[in-house]
């Protein structure tokens, strides 16, 4: 398990951290989620050791690696950037932190081979990563840090600098990879859906600090607060109530309980529809339903609906 | 019709300034035939004064690379207090008159200068010998190494270095296997404008070493000795001899810097 107790970072008068703790369970692959300065990276290089924090503890499994130099914490770190060794052979790149630990050629250079069919490179062990594509230089440089076997996998928003179809291929191919190797492993993401789809466990962040640790259905079901709420999938604001959009019931006639509205614009995304509304009272919302219900209400611009939240939520603090 | 206007206009500059003077001298120098100017350079005065030249750059190319590699490192890696004044001070060699830097070091070394009395009372010999010689040598051309190296440290990021280092590298095994690979051309074109100034060096050696011949004369102060003696053919001759060996080391530059490298 790692573990970071109360942890403060402070870059000049920018707070980062701000009384940062969080434990990651081991075994698991836990997401770091936020906005940009949020302090998620920041958070990701205190626990492997490229920067001291100001205040806190770090614990790699039970032991307090707070004083430990990064050399020594055994943990494989991911840049978003790859921060290849441009000189060196991808089968070079891979071996570095063998042979800086001295072990035997024989021993090496099974490993490399064995590393680099698992991250689908065989074929490529004497390019040079300017030779690469992105996708292939950070499957090379999540080899490079595994070759060591660290205790705990950081990967700082890898697939960032990827385009989007790479990254949806190299995210299911990390969850595959964690499923076979069962490393600790910590990634930091600003994309809400790769954190739910990939990780077991997501820590939202916000401002330095930590707003909710839970699993992606019950971030999603149970926000703890406005923040998370809005962070992790669309919302609407009725009042003093938060409502996703799909789950605001559209109706012709009016029961009492629904409020008068019409409708701005229909947007048809095949399988789901998006339905912009303004209130009589003049807020904005919009709801999100299938096609078919969509063409069951026959809704365009301009038709008077009645509009109910089917489930929604209230949180004490109201932001405003 | 523009695009040759420019070149003729580039061509003709670089041929008024560099190359039909440095031409003038060549012809000069063999105006009576090999013959008289292989003697006049192989006189004991000019192999001693090559031989000193050779020496003195032997001493301050890799100090200035050693110190400039390390100067880089702080100015972009690290900061401290007085980064700016470091950064700018590394500057100074290139703006001050090299005469003003051999002034100094006279008042410093010389008799009757700060240090002077305290090194004549121990008979250390600075001014006027080859110590004094070297200072000034490596204080003209100290720029070169940190100012080549500089831009390429701050390009490469430091990335690559924290990579090492979660690898289990060493900062000392991270600087040999990881930076001074990539700053390598940086270096090494540093090192190449630290030689070409080295062996270039005139007004401050010229100050103060003395300019004793056969003991204290470098191949410039030759050139100018030998001028100033109206032997012309052994002043054209040396001059050779120094062209000859500016040309060597942009040469050699250019051949160990592939295309590739540079445009990466």
């Amino acid at each position: 398990m790692i573990e970071a107790r109360g942890v403060t970072k402070r870059f000049g008068d920018f707070v980062a951290l701000d009384d940062v703790s969080v434990q990651v369970p081991g075994g698991s692959l836990t997401a770091l989620l936020g906005p940009s300065g949020s302090g998620k990276s920041t958070l990701l290089r205190v626990i492997a050791g490229l920067e001291a924090p100001d205040d806190g503890d770090v614990l790699i499994f039970g032991e307090n690696a707070t004083a430990v130099a990064p050399q020594k914490r055994g943990v494989g770190f991911v840049f978003q950037h790859y921060a290849a060794f441009k000189h060196m052979t991808v089968w070079h790149n891979v071996a570095f932190g063998l042979k800086i630990r001295r072990r035997p050629k024989a021993e090496v250079k099974e490993r490399v081979g064995q590393l680099l069919e698992l991250v689908q490179l065989s074929g490529f062990a004497h390019r040079y990563p300017a030779q690469l594509s992105g996708g292939q230089r950070q499957r090379m440089a999540l080899a490079r840090a595994l070759a060591v076997e660290p205790k705990v996998l950081l990967l700082d928003e890898p697939f960032g600098a990827l385009d989007a179809r790479v990254r949806k291929e190299l995210r299911a191919w990390l969850r595959r990879l964690h499923d076979d190797v069962h490393v600790t492993t910590v990634f930091v993401t600003h994309d809400q859906e790769e954190a739910m789809e990939v990780a077991d466990q997501i820590v939202v962040m916000n401002d330095g600090r930590v707003e909710q640790t839970a699993g992606a259905r019950e971030l999603y079901d149970e926000p703890a607060n406005e923040f998370v709420m809005s962070f992790v999938g669309p919302v609407n604001r009725l009042d003093n109530d938060w409502v996703r959009p799909h789950d605001l019931e559209l109706t012709r006639e009016s029961n009492g309980a629904t409020r008068p509205a019409r409708v701005e614009r229909v947007i048809h995304l095949g399988f789901e529809a998006r339905v912009e509304l303004e209130l009589d009272d003049g807020e904005e919302l919009w709801a999100q339903m299938t096609q078919e219900q969509c063409e069951e209400l026959d809704l365009e611009p301009g038709s008077r609906v009645h509009v109910r939240p089917r489930r929604a939520r209230t949180f004490a603090s109201t932001q405003p | 019709m523009a695009r040759y206007a420019l070149r003729l206009v580039a061509i003709g500059y670089v041929s008024a300034l560099l190359l039909v003077p440095l031409g003038i001298v060549f012809r000069r120098a063999f105006a009576d035939g090999v013959g008289p100017a292989w003697d006049a350079v192989t006189t004991p005065a000019a192999l001693h004064a090559f031989w000193l030249t050779i020496l003195i750059a032997l001493i301050a190319v890799p100090a200035n690379t050693l110190f400039g590699v390390v100067c880089a490192l702080a100015i972009v890696r690290r900061r401290f207090r007085g980064h700016g004044l470091v950064n700018s001070a590394v500057d100074l060699p290139l703006a001050l008159s090299p005469v003003v830097v051999g002034l100094a070091l006279l008042l410093l070394y010389g008799r009757g200068g700060w240090f002077g009395s305290w090194l004549f009372d121990h008979d250390v010999r600075v001014i006027f010998a080859l110590p004094s010689m070297v200072l000034a040598t490596i204080f003209v051309s100290l720029p070169f190494v940190v100012r080549e190296v500089v831009p390429v440290l701050r390009e490469i990021g430091d990335e690559q270095e924290q990579a090492a280092s979660t690898l289990g590298a060493s900062s000392w095994q991270t600087f040999w296997r990881i930076t001074l690979p990539a700053i390598r051309w940086g270096v090494a074109y540093g090192i190449v404008l630290t030689t070409a100034r080295a062996l270039g060096e005139f007004g401050a050696v010229s100050v103060v070493s003395g300019r004793i011949a056969g003991r204290t004369e470098t191949m410039t102060t030759h050139v100018g000795e030998r001028f100033e003696a109206f032997d012309l053919v052994g002043a054209y001759a040396a001059s050779v001899v120094l062209a000859l060996a500016a040309m060597a080391t942009l040469l050699l530059m250019t051949m160990f810097q592939p295309r590739e490298e540079r445009t990466r």
